[in-house]
């Protein structure tokens, strides 16, 4: 991966491999991965909104963790999202397979599993304070 | 250009502004900690605005060469770079304390 990214840096690499696919598809390749980046500002919007605005946490520097846990996970988001642009890209220009990942599949988990947590967090709170 | 280029170059110019505006949200939540701070929170604000300006810079750029594909990957990379940059700084303002705003 570390050499893909040394790769990031130099365009004349993606142009001069395989030929120029449909601009269509290109585009749609740009667009994706202008959609990750969203995905992971959206995340580090959520740390950042936790830093500021949660209170009264039950356990001590819980709200920095959860800040830091968001703001680390869109990080992921938004570096895996260049790695990707650049394998999709190459693949199409060498008409090779596009790549598969696991990576959609495990980040819906954990958000999934992050909301369970909320809810469990209010009903634990909403019983307790009755 | 055929008929059914369905409007590539209007969903991609879009997509730049969604995501220059997604990146203004983070902006504004990032300087309502940073500005303040004092003499540090100062510098800290100058960076994050200067971060969303080269953001805006490179989008224009980019949506300026459509409908040509993008084969330049240091735009791609260094969107990429400032986010990761908002999210170090994110991480440097909470672990320096950032307390619940006062009701």
């Amino acid at each position: 991966m570390w050499r893909r990214i040394r790769q990031w840096g130099d365009p004349r690499e993606l142009r001069e491999i395989g030929t120029t696919p449909d601009y269509r598809f290109s585009l749609a390749n740009e667009r994706t991965y202008l959609a990750w980046l969203r995905t992971g500002l959206a995340l580090m919007a959520g740390g950042l909104a936790a830093a500021q605005f949660l209170s009264a946490m039950p356990l001590p520097y819980l709200r920095e963790a959860i800040a830091i846990a968001l703001l680390l996970l869109g990080t992921v988001v938004v570096i895996r999202a260049v790695d990707r642009w650049a394998r999709t890209e190459r693949a199409m220009r060498l008409g090779e397979d596009l790549p598969v990942s696991r990576f959609p599949a495990i980040l819906s988990v954990v958000i999934g599993l992050g909301g369970l947590l909320l809810v469990a967090a209010v009903v634990i709170q909403a019983v307790h304070v009755r | 250009m055929s008929g059914d280029n369905g409007f590539q170059s209007e969903r991609t110019r879009l997509a730049w502004a969604r995501t220059v505006l997604a990146l203004t949200a983070v902006t504004a939540l990032v300087l309502r900690i940073t500005v303040t701070q004092g003499a540090r929170g100062a510098l800290l604000s100058g960076l994050a605005l200067l971060g969303w300006a080269a953001v805006v810079a490179l989008g224009r750029r980019r949506v300026a060469q459509l409908p040509a594909p993008m084969t330049d990957g240091r735009i791609v990379a260094l969107t990429a770079l400032v986010i990761v940059g908002y999210a170090i700084l994110g991480v440097t303002l909470v672990l320096t304390g950032v307390g619940p705003t006062p009701p």
